[in-house]
């Protein structure tokens, strides 16, 4: 097969559970909003106040509308990382009379086990608990792990590097019947996959619009307001803005975004999804097709739509990402991160270190098209062969050898 | 990340990639590295026993670009050297070569290891045939 460039345009964006491209209908429902419908929100006394805050309050309904939520309960915030920020460390002060065990998991964005160990730090207990080879909590494990002094359960739905979703469903309904706090980190899912608060038992859930095809800078959080009614300790304190939970003029136009890009993705959510799915499959099997020793991380089936992680077994994922130069996508590769450490996700599934260097992860979205993915199986197959005929490795696993019984000279 | 141009090119035309036969006594062969560190290097030399000059060298390198660029390098600089010239080869002359950044000079040490690693694999076999040929007369 040979690559037509003048059939896609180059570079191909293939990281979308990094960010995503702002929606050309997200933006135009925004421009308004900075030249002529200036105003503050929180302004009463004008006419520049009110349109501003009927924005706001429209959005909040598109925003609540997508999870299951009543608009009342949604909070804006600066992104995802201050919602998992304001959920955890505002639920630890506001119920620390109660209690102060909370309950994670090791695939957690750092968003969420930063928070988790700076609490540790000032005295709470944490548990992290440890994922299955696809990267799954289940809900008899958090059950396990509690104690009558935990207050919350943080448990992301869908994860960023492997896709995997969590049993979101059961952990909340496990946590409602005993009276504990559920907070997830639906970033990656709400848009990709079902996320309703109530029938899930969630009482607090962050999201953010740039994963979804919205501005960067604005996120939301979801707070329960009843059954139970939950209460948090602000990180930041000031005019008392969003019941008092996060103070700060409000964004709008950036609001108005948010709003937007959840309203698009609730309405075009069952053909999009179904779209997603299939490019992501059209892009595993043409990988696993022309390639030997390629491997899947994360759970084959329970994973987001879009998402493909997936280990070249004998290449190392920074060259590999070379070799791909007109596909941006990211890799597990500890040459790739600034810590040189290999992904800490992938090192959880027990995927060893040398196959969490050869890991790509795909991120798939709204923009990508059926051309782009046959040129990225053709492009990686390519490069993978290039590699793999200067790879120490494939030539001694091909001559029999098992590599788990060399002797390497570590340094 | 941006790749220098000789990077890029090292990795595009890799320059000597395969394997000699490593039984071979006039074949010297280095591996160093490690799957889980992310690299792993094999470094051959094929010395011409009348001349004692490197007439040959080979690799194959799991690695990122840097390392690949590295290995190749090294094997074009081998070619036609003597094993004291090649001993003298430095990691800092192939950082200055392929203008690698401070995080990829682990890269170049690794070629460095590996050259040395290869010459004394050689210097044995060298060694054993030697004691071996005395043995006989």
């Amino acid at each position: 097969m040979e690559n037509d460039p003048d059939m896609v345009k180059l570079p191909i964006y293939l990281d979308n559970n990094a960010t995503t491209r702002c929606d050309p209908r997200v933006v135009e429902a925004m421009l308004p909003y900075f030249t002529e419908v200036y105003g503050n929100a929180a302004s009463r006394n004008h006419s520049f106040g009110w349109q501003a805050e009927e924005a706001v309050e429209e959005a909040r309904e598109q925003v609540a509308s997508l999870i299951g939520a009543s608009a009342k309960e949604m909070i804006f915030t600066s992104g995802a990382t201050e919602s998992n920020n304001l959920a955890i460390k505002g639920v630890a002060s506001m119920y620390r009379k109660k209690g102060n065990h909370v309950i994670t998991a090791v695939t957690e964005h750092k968003a969420v086990i930063d928070p988790c160990k700076r609490l540790e730090r000032d005295g709470c207990q944490v548990t992290f608990l440890p994922v299955d080879k696809y990267g799954r909590v289940s809900a008899q494990q958090v059950a396990d792990a509690l104690t009558d002094k935990t207050i919350l359960v943080s448990i992301m739905a869908a994860n960023n590097e492997i896709g995997t979703l969590q049993p979101v469903g059961e952990i909340g309904k496990l946590c409602k019947s005993r009276g504990v706090l559920f907070h997830t980190d639906a970033v990656q899912a709400v848009g990709k996959v079902p996320v309703d608060v109530e029938e899930m038992g969630i009482d607090l859930l962050s999201l953010t619009a740039h994963k979804i095809y919205g501005p960067k800078g604005i996120g939301a959080l979801y707070v329960r307001r009843k059954d139970p009614r939950v209460r948090l300790d602000p990180i930041i304190d000031g005019g008392g803005h969003e019941r008092g939970m996060r103070s700060g003029t409000l964004a709008v136009p950036s609001i108005v975004g948010l709003g937007m890009a959840c309203e698009l993705a609730r309405k075009e959510f069952d053909s999009e999804s179904k779209r997603l799915f299939n490019l992501r499959e059209r892009l595993r099997k043409g990988l696993s097709d022309n390639l030997d020793e390629v491997y899947l991380n994360g759970h084959p089936t329970e994973r987001l739509p879009g998402n493909l992680n997936m280990s070249f077994a004998y290449v190392e994922g920074e060259a590999l990402m070379m070799g791909i130069k007109d596909v941006a996508l990211s890799s597990g590769s500890a040459c790739t991160s600034a810590s040189l450490e290999p992904s800490y996700v992938l090192k959880a599934l027990g995927v060893g270190d040398e196959l969490a260097h050869s890991s790509l992860r795909f991120g798939l979205g709204r923009f990508n098209t059926e051309e782009e993915v046959d040129f990225v199986v053709d492009d990686v197959v390519r490069a993978v062969n290039h590699l793999r005929d200067m790879s120490p490795l494939y030539e001694m696993a091909k001559a029999g050898i098992d590599l788990k019984t060399v002797q390497w000279a570590a340094h | 990340m941006a790749y220098s141009n000789k990077v890029l090119d090292h990795y595009n035309n890799p320059r000597n990639v395969g394997s000699f036969d490593r039984a071979d006594p006039t074949v010297g062969t280095g591996v160093v590295g490690a799957p889980e560190c992310g690299d792993v290097m094999k470094l051959q030399i094929k010395v011409d026993p009348v001349t004692g000059r490197i007439e040959d060298a080979k690799f194959k390198t799991f690695g990122c670009g840097s390392a690949i660029a590295s290995s190749s390098l090294a094997t074009e600089w081998l070619k036609g050297k003597t094993i004291d010239e090649a001993m003298g080869i430095r990691n800092t002359e192939i950082v200055e070569e392929l203008a690698l950044p401070p995080v990829k000079v682990h890269c170049s040490v690794l070629a460095e290891d590996a050259i040395k690693a290869a010459i004394k694999d050689f210097q044995s076999k060298q060694g054993t045939e030697a004691s071996a040929a005395t043995a006989t007369v």
